[in-house]
């Protein structure tokens, strides 16, 4: 899925609303979220995911083609690590849940 | 710092497209339910400008309990990994954005 191809699923199940408001909306979710780090920000859903940045250190780098050495400065890289919900709808249907079972199991 | 949570992204919702704050919420929650069903069944979720959520087969491979040293067999699974795109990552370091954007 793309992001054009959101757009039109929720174009579809929002008839009432203009075209422009959805890609405003859509549009507003990922620049919030893209600011929010940028600033330094958390960002976090529960049951979707949590967006954060991890520091990397200055390291020394290598040129591929020439081999020659060159200095990487430090930096942050965007992170996202899945919610619970999320993670267990992905791999739905891959093993059984063991926790899942046993709390069925027990009577209430 | 503050973290943000689904609140602050509805009210920014809700103070750009000017629709009320209830369906501003229920707009967000469904953005976030057809990227989720979009990955349940295994496709891919490309946000051009922002990243790739994609996901992963694992195979099966041996684990240890760190405690007790037992090993213990971990199944096949699938696992959703995140790309951030260039624009994102130049964007967090206060970066002018690359010329082109790969979505990935």
């Amino acid at each position: 899925m793309t992001k054009s191809e959101l757009i039109a699923q929720l174009a579809a199940e929002n008839p009432h609303l203009r075209q422009q408001d959805i890609d405003l909306i859509v549009a507003t979710i990922f620049e919030e979220v893209t600011a929010a780090l940028a600033r330094g920000q958390r960002v976090e859903l529960r049951g979707f995911g949590a967006f954060s940045t991890k520091r990397r250190d200055p390291r020394l780098g290598r040129n591929p083609r020439t081999g020659e050495a060159v200095e990487v400065s430090a930096k942050a890289v965007p992170y996202f690590k899945p919610g619970k919900e999320l993670r267990e709808r992905v791999n739905e249907g891959t093993k059984p849940r063991p926790a899942a079972a046993r709390r069925a199991a027990v009577p209430a | 710092m503050e973290t943000l949570t689904r609140a602050h992204l509805a009210e920014a919702i809700y103070a750009n497209v000017g629709l009320s704050r209830n369906e501003s919420a229920a707009l967000l929650e469904t953005v976030l339910e057809r990227m989720s069903a979009a990955l349940e069944s295994g496709n891919p979720v490309k946000i051009s400008a922002f990243g790739t959520f994609i996901v992963r087969q694992k195979g099966k491979r041996v684990g240890r309990n760190p405690k007790t040293g037992i090993e213990v067999p971990i199944l096949p699974r699938k696992v959703l990994a995140f790309r951030p795109s260039q624009v994102l990552k130049a964007r967090i370091n206060g970066e002018a954005p690359p010329a082109e954007d790969d979505a990935a």
